[in-house]
């Protein structure tokens, strides 16, 4: 158990709004850690920070040991909330050029996913609908072979069916030295894969510990407990 | 999912559960081979790591072995599964034993209601 990700007071504020508020936070590998939290609680901004999009204010981050640039890059597999693809191309040309770009990319993987998931690869994203295309890119970016996956909202757009093969996908494909940080709503959906848990509220880390604490010492499921933290 | 995990109580444990009545009830008989934690993990749809703690924990109680070239099989060990049945039977029947308290029926209650229910079964 090394330490894979090391955030240290991290803050964020967007003119007077405070995103994140000294905020720190270490995962290590071979998890599947869930980040939780409502609208607005700072999980993006987080996400966006670790994956370097958006810098903080204050505080640091590294990933194994590299502060966020190319090293870190390299080790991150990220999906993100928004679409980022051409969809003007087709699915084969987009395989070639993440295998071109990305050294861990393991082109028989993606084909293999597709290929369960029904899903041609001579197909153009325009085609798709919003629930193919989301698959299309949650399986780009587990066919890389990295040391820490992050995805943001990966099932939210698929119906229930694919969201079981996808939970599936990601508990089969990831590298058992490797750890998913999964941002989701869906948490009675996802639960189950999960190890551990962060409930974030209004850019502080309110609770992090595994579902079965949780579920040991509160007697209840993360979602309901989740429903009764930030009740509105 | 056949594995019915309930979302109320520690998954960890009742995998556990879940692995230890196959186990009694001869489901899984003795020697009985297991499937790596991942494809286990992925047939109940949950965390490897959660599934691999059940296991240890299974194999800690003496009802699951690991060998290096075999792999992980439930025990060959009669006794410890003849145990292992009793004491399922017996929580069960402390479980309705409450159940029966809770309903304000007494002992010679109980063993009628059985003695029914068993011809009722026959017939």
């Amino acid at each position: 158990m090394s330490s894979l990700l090391n955030v240290s007071n991290l803050t964020k504020r967007y003119g007077t709004t405070v995103a994140l508020n000294d905020l720190s936070l270490e995962l290590e590998s071979g998890h599947i850690i869930g980040l939780l939290g409502p609208n607005g609680s700072g999980k993006t901004t987080l996400i966006k920070i670790i994956c370097g999009l958006l810098q903080p204010n204050t505080g640091k981050v590294t990933v194994k040991g590299h502060p966020v640039g190319v090293e870190s890059k390299k080790v991150i597999s990220y999906l993100p909330d928004t679409t980022y693809l051409d969809m003007s191309q087709k699915v084969e040309d987009i395989i070639r050029y993440f295998s071109d770009f990305y050294e861990d990319f393991d082109t028989g993987r993606a084909y293999d996913m597709l290929s369960k998931l029904g899903i041609s690869a001579k197909d153009r994203l325009k085609t798709m609908s919003k629930g193919t295309r989301e698959k299309v890119q949650l399986i780009l970016v587990m066919s890389r072979r990295a040391d820490l996956y992050i995805l943001d909202e990966p099932i939210a757009g698929v119906d229930p069916a694919a969201r079981d093969y996808i939970l599936n996908t990601i508990i089969t494909n990831y590298d058992e030295n490797a750890s998913i940080l999964l941002s989701t709503h869906l948490i009675s959906d996802v639960e189950n894969i999960l190890d551990q848990v962060i409930f974030l509220k209004e850019g502080n880390i309110v609770r992090f510990s595994t579902v079965d604490e949780i579920r040991g010492s509160e007697g209840q499921s993360v979602d309901s407990l989740f429903r009764e933290v930030f009740k509105c | 999912m056949s594995w019915n995990l309930s979302s109320d109580r520690p998954i960890f444990a009742q995998i556990v559960e879940h692995i230890e009545l196959d186990i009694a009830s001869g489901k899984l008989p003795p020697g009985a081979k297991f499937p790596s934690v991942r494809e286990l993990a992925s047939e109940a749809s949950v965390n490897p790591n959660t599934m691999q703690r059940a296991l240890s924990e299974l194999e800690r109680k003496g009802l699951l072995r690991t060998d290096r070239t075999v792999g992980r099989f439930v025990t060959y060990d009669k006794r410890e599964i003849e145990r292992l049945r009793k004491e399922k039977a017996s929580s069960s029947v402390s479980g309705f034993l409450m159940q029966m308290k809770k309903l304000g029926i007494d002992k010679d209650g109980v063993l009628e209601l059985i003695k029914e229910n068993y011809q009722k079964e026959e017939t």
